[in-house]
């Protein structure tokens, strides 16, 4: 076991991802990841890996896809506007089955907005991570160590089900320090990729990575047995923490660093004699509704707090099929909810649903 | 001693507050404890006023936001104006009193008034005033040893500057002994 | 009975979707020689861009990635950086080089990307059925230029080989036609040549082909031929744009 170091989010972000055998990066400054690409320029040098500075974003998710085709294990990141930018690449990541990490340490928007913490992004990433009928995986940590075990997990899904996963974090995670334990280098786990475009070397078939098919039949046919693959990924990976939830009547549920915040106001609720507790998604995509369904059953109501006009809110209550209330508490633009707040909410919840 | 330190550190941009910050966390580090440090960041980088939450407990931690902190250690005017009114009743309040002249209304608070930059500029550690607070911090609120801040001054001062180390150390007495 | 003519290996033995009298199915060929004549088939890695070309990923027997529109650099550049070993080329037409993908050529080419790029400039988007390309010349009508193309309107056409040349990471860039039997046997050795540098490790090689488009410019294989020599020839004129080695070989 590796010693407690202190490490940004961003920085132990990278340092995770070369650990988990990344050794090439394609990026494009943006606050508040730029530590990230600054790392990897960096140390990737030191290790014969590649950083390279892209002309865009657009570029970088395309030399992303250009390694991962080649079935190399490959990562860029960005941030909000940057990522929607990548979307191009990703949903041809998505269409030609192509496995790769992509950190979006979130800010404000829409537009420019901000450079501050948010979590708006959730749509985008859960919903539509480019066009057409597509699915990414979305891990969500909410603290340093959590990048960092996170990061090897998505590219080992990645690699698994090959697909795009994305570490939907924020720039509070990107920016924070915290004490966190690395994996001991050289462990990663190597996953055949025989599809790759690499060379055939006389040795087989040449092989092709598309995402193009004009038979609408094929096309069709394609897409539903990707969807046969998610369906296997939403029953098997799906993960959340929970916390205080086993004789809980008010559930709050966050992701990320907000989840963090309201676990604060679920212990003080407790404090204060309300039955509170937290379902704290991990994964996003896949959406851990099992938790959700369980704790419809004893909740009287959920609370979704996010760092957005809300947007988590709408699965939770897709998962509870509006068997109990769901309410929302945000913030957004990079404002930050405090505890004190949320548990004002929880008070409200729990005094009006009495 | 505090079980559980939730700082705001603010300031001016080229003040040290952030490196203030990084030295609290570090000694959690050293002292296997529980720990998080969250900068502003932005365009406050770049000169304007500037700030850290740092949080230090047995315990994970849960919010690294700190918004009602127990401890406050402030720099300049802007950020006493902010940031006063957001400590817990019972909290320590270390303000630099040569760059803030003000009657703290707050009765409900400890207040330490150090004038750091003026100890710093007159003892021969200018730029050290942020150190200064620091040893008055480590005083008040015993949030690691003495020995531990020893280490920590090792581990933080970047291998070019070590000669700087013992300078540090005396900082953070004077400070410790103001 | 010997064997007196036969598709290169490199080749797909398969029908292409391409329109009669169109000089892609030239271009296909003269790429595939090339990589059978330098031995490197079975490391080539060939980019399929977005336009006509996009189903070349059908017609080559080397490993193939099909990228999104404008991107190939891009991708070329994430297999190349990844797998020094492995020979990648792109495919470019006129729409995906240079306008949609312009940054991306661009910055590859700065960047000198140890890649070979085959571009086929035939002044019009012919996969979307004639519009207006980034090397539509002035006057010429297209589908989206009705009335010709108006430069003070629609802007001017781009030339890309002498504005790449303008950069200090090219290696080598030069502009063929396969108009013929002579023209064809240059466009082969520039072609064969943008491989051999990258083989070499020289860096970004890039061969613009000016080419037809029949169907689109409605004409006859023949007739396109014509106007290619008439109107095209003398807005881009043949020959060697830049060659660095061969520069710093006469110093």
């Amino acid at each position: 076991m590796s010693e407690r170091v202190l490490m940004k989010g961003n920085e132990a972000l990278a340092e995770a991802a070369i650990r988990a055998g990344c050794h090439h990066f394609f990026g494009y400054p943006i606050t508040p990841q730029t530590e990230l690409a600054a790392y990897m320029a960096k140390r990737m040098p030191k290790i014969g890996g590649t950083y390279l500075q892209a002309e865009s974003e657009v570029a970088a998710i395309n030399m992303v896809q250009g390694a991962a085709a080649a079935g190399i294990r490959a990562m860029t990141s960005s941030s909000s506007p940057g990522i929607a930018l990548k979307l191009e690449g990703i949903s041809y990541m998505c269409g030609s089955d192509l496995p790769a990490v992509i950190i979006n340490v979130q800010r404000g928007g829409p537009g420019l907005g901000g450079i501050q913490p948010s979590q708006a992004d959730y749509n985008l990433a859960t919903k539509a991570p480019g066009h057409g009928d597509a699915h990414i995986l979305v891990l969500a940590p909410s603290s340093v160590q959590e990048m960092v075990d996170l990061v090897a997990k998505a590219f080992d899904l990645a690699d698994t089900y090959r697909m795009p996963a994305m570490i939907l974090a924020d720039g509070m995670l990107g920016q924070m320090m915290e004490p966190v334990v690395l994996p001991e280098e050289g462990h990663a786990r190597e996953i055949e990729k025989p599809w790759a475009a690499c060379g055939h070397h006389g040795q087989r078939k040449h092989n092709i990575v598309n995402s193009l098919y004009l038979q609408a039949s094929e096309l069709n046919e394609i897409v539903k047995k990707r969807f046969e693959r998610y369906a296997k990924i939403e029953e098997t990976e799906a993960l959340a923490e929970n916390y205080m939830t086993e004789d809980a009547e008010y559930i709050v549920t966050a992701f990320g660093a907000t989840a963090r915040i309201a676990k604060a106001a679920v212990r003080e609720a407790r404090k204060e004699g309300i039955k509170a507790g937290l379902i704290r998604p991990v994964t996003l995509w896949p959406f851990p509704k099992a938790d959700f369904v369980k704790a419809a059953e004893t909740a009287k109501a959920f609370l979704s707090v996010e760092m957005s006009m809300g947007e988590m809110v709408n699965d939770v209550r897709l998962a509870v099929e509006c068997k109990k209330p769901v309410y929302f508490y945000g913030e957004t633009g990079g404002v930050i909810p405090t505890p004190a707040q949320v548990l004002e909410q929880i008070r409200k919840i729990a005094g009006g649903a009495e | 001693m505090l079980k559980e330190i939730n700082a705001v550190l603010a300031g001016f941009g080229g003040q040290g507050i952030l490196f203030m910050g990084k030295m609290m966390a570090y000694s959690g580090l050293i002292d296997n404890r529980e720990l998080s440090w969250l900068p502003s960041y932005g365009p406050e980088m770049r000169g304007g006023t500037c700030n850290c939450s740092v949080c230090l407990s047995d315990e994970p931690v849960c919010s690294p936001l700190v918004t009602a902190p127990n401890v406050l250690v402030a720099m300049n005017r802007p950020s006493y104006d902010k940031f006063v009114n957001t400590l817990v009743p019972g909290g320590i309040l270390i303000y630099d009193s040569s760059l803030i002249d003000v009657e703290v209304e707050r009765k409900d608070i400890e207040v330490y008034a150090v004038p750091a930059t003026q100890l710093a500029d007159e003892k021969g550690y200018k730029g050290m005033a942020n150190i200064i607070l620091l040893g008055k911090l480590l005083k008040v609120t015993e949030f690691t040893t003495m020995d531990t801040m020893k280490k920590t001054i090792e581990k933080v001062v970047p291998a070019r500057k070590q000669h700087l180390i013992p300078k540090n150390v005396e900082a953070v007495e004077l400070g410790y002994n103001a | 009975m010997s064997v007196v003519f036969e598709k290169p290996k490199a080749l797909a033995d398969v029908t292409t979707h391409y329109c009669p009298g169109c000089t892609h199915g030239i271009i296909h060929r003269l790429v595939a020689e090339a990589i059978d004549e330098l031995g490197v088939e079975g490391r080539t890695v060939g980019i399929a861009s977005v336009g006509c070309s996009v189903m070349s990923y059908n017609y080559f027997n080397c490993d193939m990635i099909q990228s999104p529109h404008g991107r190939a650099p891009a991708v070329a550049t994430g297999v190349k950086r990844t797998r020094p070993d492995c020979i990648v080329f792109t495919y470019q037409g006129d729409g995906d080089l240079a306008a949609i993908g312009t940054a991306e050529t661009v910055h590859s080419a700065t960047r000198g990307e140890n890649i070979t790029v085959i571009f086929v400039n035939n002044a019009i988007y012919g996969m979307t059925g004639g519009q207006m390309a980034p090397t539509s010349l002035p006057g010429q009508v297209t589908q989206t230029t009705p009335y010709g193309r108006d430069v003070h309107y629609a802007g001017y056409p781009v030339r890309v080989c002498e504005m790449l040349s303008t950069l200090d990471g090219v290696e080598y860039c030069e502009r063929v036609t396969v108009d013929s039997v002579k023209n064809v046997m240059k466009a082969k050795k520039a072609i064969k040549k943008a491989f051999q540098n990258q083989i070499e490790g020289k860096g970004f090689s890039l061969v613009e082909v000016v080419s037809t488009c029949p169907t689109n410019w409605g004409l006859t294989p023949v007739d396109a031929l014509g106007w290619l020599r008439e109107n095209m020839l003398p807005y881009y004129p043949l020959g060697v744009y830049k060659d660095r080695s061969a520069q710093k070989e006469e110093k």
